[in-house]
């Protein structure tokens, strides 16, 4: 009965689903969904207050903010612990192209081989892991906004700003997958 | 402390922030809505970097379906919600504003580099910590180095072309 609390949800559920956080923190406590300005949060929380970026209420401004995030790590724990280990259903292209890259373990929602502790003494561990969170971080605070913030509630609101930060996302996206991912981790090139 | 003091915060989200504080008693539902997310998040499988790849690839329509019935969920809402003047529980109007666009320069700029962290780490924000959870530990050393990114746009925010 409970079968597809375990699977991997279709797209037309899983959408819907995740546009529904936009009325719901609308509803609940006039919340705009954002998932990004917590890391701007954490900072304003954890470090000296000389810079005048993060001089703000954070308290005030992100109490709510980071209690979601909380669940979020719990969410994830809670639907690891509930199936659906099997691994993604992937395209055969899709497959073919990551093999291409040296992926050969495609159990779980990212590569063991790549996203591991001890990856973190390899360049591409580095490029992928460290590199590519600092600029998820430095980004999103740049544009006020990441795939939540811009893409989902932004461009409901129909916001010029938020559709200029999307496509960026995907300028961004595009170059890192065709180009920098095959120079890193070896294998076929976009073009 | 004074909060006088304070400059307002003007990331994600900043446009509800005006109004008065999050009430104490409506933080559990805040809480309890994130794990929903990461649940979402996970069975949904946008946190994967398999499928990020397969997105950015153009090998599959399930990404691009999540996000456009997302965006048209979330939009719907929002006129629905705009249209019968519907208040949020603490008796506020509803209506967020939009951006401050001025030059663009930082959405452009920012977005590109949020991009192409995107594709590296196969997660955004959200997915970062669901992955935590999910058992993917390694992602903290990712949310540290974005914490650390955030930090210098932070420390940089002043001299950056807005």
């Amino acid at each position: 009965m409970f079968a597809w609390l375990n699977a991997e949800w279709p797209w037309y559920v899983a959408g819907p689903l995740i546009g529904l956080f936009v009325p719901v923190l609308l509803l609940l406590g006039n919340k705009v969904f954002g998932i990004s300005g917590n890391l701007s949060h954490i900072c304003a929380a954890i470090t000296p207050v000389r810079i005048a970026h993060f001089r703000y209420d954070w308290r005030r401004a992100g109490r709510w903010n980071l209690l979601f995030l909380l669940g979020v790590v719990l969410g994830g724990a809670l639907a690891a612990g509930t199936g659906g280990a099997n691994g993604v259903r992937l395209s055969a292209a899709a497959i073919k192209t990551q093999q291409s890259m040296g992926i050969h373990d495609f159990a779980g929602l990212a590569p063991k081989e790549i996203f591991d502790w001890k990856q973190l003494k390899t360049t591409r561990g580095i490029s992928l892991i460290i590199v590519g969170g600092f600029l998820v971080g430095f980004g999103t605070a740049y544009a006020a906004g990441c795939t939540s913030g811009h893409a989902i509630s932004g461009l409901a609101n129909l916001d010029p700003a938020s559709l200029v930060a999307v496509l960026g996302f995907f300028t961004g996206g595009l170059l890192a997958s065709w180009f920098l991912l095959p120079i890193i981790l070896g294998g076929a090139h976009g073009i | 402390m004074a909060s006088e003091k304070f400059t307002s915060f003007d990331g994600c989200g900043a446009d509800a922030q005006s109004s008065t504080a999050t009430p104490v008693a409506a933080l559990p539902a805040y809480l309890a809505l994130g794990v929903a997310f990461g649940y979402v998040l996970t069975r949904s499988e946008v946190l994967s970097w398999f499928r990020i790849q397969e997105m950015f690839r153009f090998q599959s329509f399930r990404m691009y379906g999540i996000i456009a019935a997302a965006i048209a969920t979330a939009a719907l809402s929002l006129r629905a919600l705009r249209a019968f003047k519907i208040r949020a529980l603490g008796g506020e109007a509803i209506n967020p504003q939009r951006r401050n666009f001025g030059r663009g320069f930082r959405y452009a700029i920012g977005g590109t580099l949020f991009g192409l962290g995107w594709a590296l780490t196969g997660a955004c924000p959200g997915p970062l910590f669901a992955l935590i959870g999910n058992g993917i530990t390694v992602m903290l050393a990712a949310v540290v180095s974005a914490l650390a990114g955030t930090w210098l746009y932070g420390l940089l925010s002043a001299k950056l072309p807005e």
